[in-house]
């Protein structure tokens, strides 16, 4: 699998290491009333999708940037490539 | 149709012609008070447990494919019950006596060989690690033994002495884990469940569940409507995508898992071999092909093939070790889909919909916990509360902080 860097183009798989869900990302207020719940939720509860999933990779063997990733889990097809720090800023 | 010496014998003589498909070919009923979705080794060793020693009759086990071409016809056979916590040894423990027994009990040859399970260690921390697992292991009645570097020489000198970086300075044995064969376990329980009445209903795969009034009525399947008092779902690999259809959301991510066997050999492995500095583990089969794995693939799946980073990993790792293995050639290599936990252990548990109860979250180790799971999950589903065994695999444990993590990875499904 390799996986098409936004910058440096089509990347070997194994410069990357992954971290899971791009749920990660959207962590909630520790202050709010709910917080306990809402982060057992975020820490432990994923949705493990069969088919398209956005995942967070690192790419530790390159430019050190935090990518999101949508790729197919069934077939490995990556569909898109962004910059975490971009997706969590629009957010 | 029982099976013996005899009856082989028998058969000899008579060209063959007796024998009978192991299980009947069942068409699902109406109703059944018992349904459990999956038929691997988990689902119909709960399906045969309840028949048993539950005294339940009206039951049926769904497998959306054919028995034994899941998880069960697809791991390294490895069987053992070297656990440290508490939470899990005496689980796999009780696992480790079913197997010792398996045989008689279902008159079925599973071709247990408790041929030995052998961690290296190459560090003096890990030999602290290991010393402290194989007392813990003692302590909870099971056997574990401590190999110095002479002895694991003895026992199989065609191993790296010689490996300046990780030097070989003893083992963690355990005797009584070995080898079963897999896909007779399914075939095993598939048979001794029928035998007792249990509907095992092939190419029948679950794509709904009705729930009414927080309570399960039912099964929409790919053979209609199949209604249930109480359904267990034993589905590991795609617990997430089954459990989506009643709203239950997981605490597991599916991930890919290699295997690999070489040809045939001549018998050359004593038992099983896991190598402590790099991940691998290696065993021979009967029919002699070196069987063996290493580390997941590390990333959700369920393609049930993986990638060839891995591939060169776990072959390195088998280099490093066993440096005679490079003159074998590699005859397959194949993938599973596995549930991993956030925690790496399994959960055995009721879920908030009533009448639904569940068993996954298997990590890469489900094989060896294969009749402890069904005889809790058993438990589970007879009586409603969980067998003394188990009572640490609830999905409460995450929220209560109270993790089973035997690596102390922490939330990181593919570290596990």
């Amino acid at each position: 699998m390799r996986i098409p860097h936004p910058i440096l183009g089509l990347r070997d798989q194994s410069e990357f290491v992954y971290l899971g869900d791009a749920c990660l990302l959207e962590r909630p207020d520790g202050m709010q009333a709910d917080a306990l719940q809402k982060m057992t939720e975020y820490a432990y509860q994923r949705d493990n999708c069969r088919g398209l999933h956005r995942e967070l990779w690192f790419h530790e063997q390159g430019d050190r940037a935090w990518l999101v990733v949508t790729r197919n889990t069934v077939t490995h097809e990556i569909v898109k490539v962004e910059f975490a720090n971009e997706v969590a800023s629009h957010d | 149709m029982d099976f013996s010496g005899w009856r082989v014998l028998r058969e000899g003589l008579r060209g063959h012609t007796g024998w009978a498909p192991l299980w009947r070919a069942a068409t699902p009923k109406k109703h059944y008070d018992v349904l459990i979705v999956g038929g691997g080794g988990h689902g119909l060793a709960t399906a045969y447990y309840l028949a048993k020693y539950h005294g339940l009759t009206n039951i049926a086990v769904l497998e959306k494919n054919w028995v034994g071409g899941g998880n069960v016809g697809r791991n390294t056979t490895i069987i053992r019950s070297n656990y440290l916590l508490d939470g899990n040894q005496p689980f796999y423990e009780l696992s480790l006596r079913l197997w010792e027994g398996i045989e008689q009990e279902l008159n079925f040859n599973a071709m247990v060989s408790q041929r030995g399970v052998l961690n290296l260690f190459h560090s003096d921390a890990q030999r602290d690690a290991f010393r402290r697992r194989g007392n813990a292991m003692r302590m909870h009645g099971t056997d574990a033994e401590w190999l110095n570097a002479k002895a694991v020489r003895q026992m199989a000198p065609f191993l790296n002495y010689d490996n300046a970086r990780f030097p070989i300075h003893g083992g963690l044995l355990q005797r009584r884990g070995g080898t079963v064969r897999h896909d007779a376990v399914a075939w095993g329980y598939a048979r001794a469940a029928s035998a007792l009445g249990v509907d095992i209903i092939e190419r029948c795969e679950v794509q709904g569940f009705d729930v009414t009034n927080g309570q399960v009525q039912a099964v929409e399947t790919s053979r209609g409507r199949i209604e249930a008092d109480r359904i267990g779902v034993a589905v590991a690999g795609y617990s997430s995508e089954v459990m989506r259809h009643a709203n239950v959301r997981l605490p597991i991510e599916s991930h890919v898992l290699q295997a690999f066997v070489t040809e045939g050999l001549k018998p050359l492995i004593p038992g099983v071999i896991t190598y402590g500095a790099g991940h691998f583990y290696i065993s021979q089969s009967d029919k002699g092909g070196l069987v063996f794995g290493g580390d997941l693939d590390g990333y959700n799946s369920y393609a049930s093939r993986g990638n060839l980073p891995v591939v060169e990993d776990v072959c390195e790792g088998g280099m490093s070790i066993m440096p005679m293995l490079g003159r074998a050639r590699l005859l397959r290599s194949w993938g599973g889909v596995v549930d991993m936990s956030m925690d790496g252990s399994p959960i055995i548990d009721r879920t908030q919909v009533g009448g639904l109860y569940f068993n996954g979250g298997w990590c890469y180790g489900g094989f060896k916990a294969t009749p402890a799971s069904g005889w809790v999950f058993a438990h589970l589903l007879a009586r409603e509360s969980s067998h003394p065994t188990a009572s640490a695999y609830r999905f409460d444990r995450f929220a209560a902080g109270a993790m089973i993590d035997e690596k102390g990875q922490g939330s990181t499904p593919n570290l596990h």
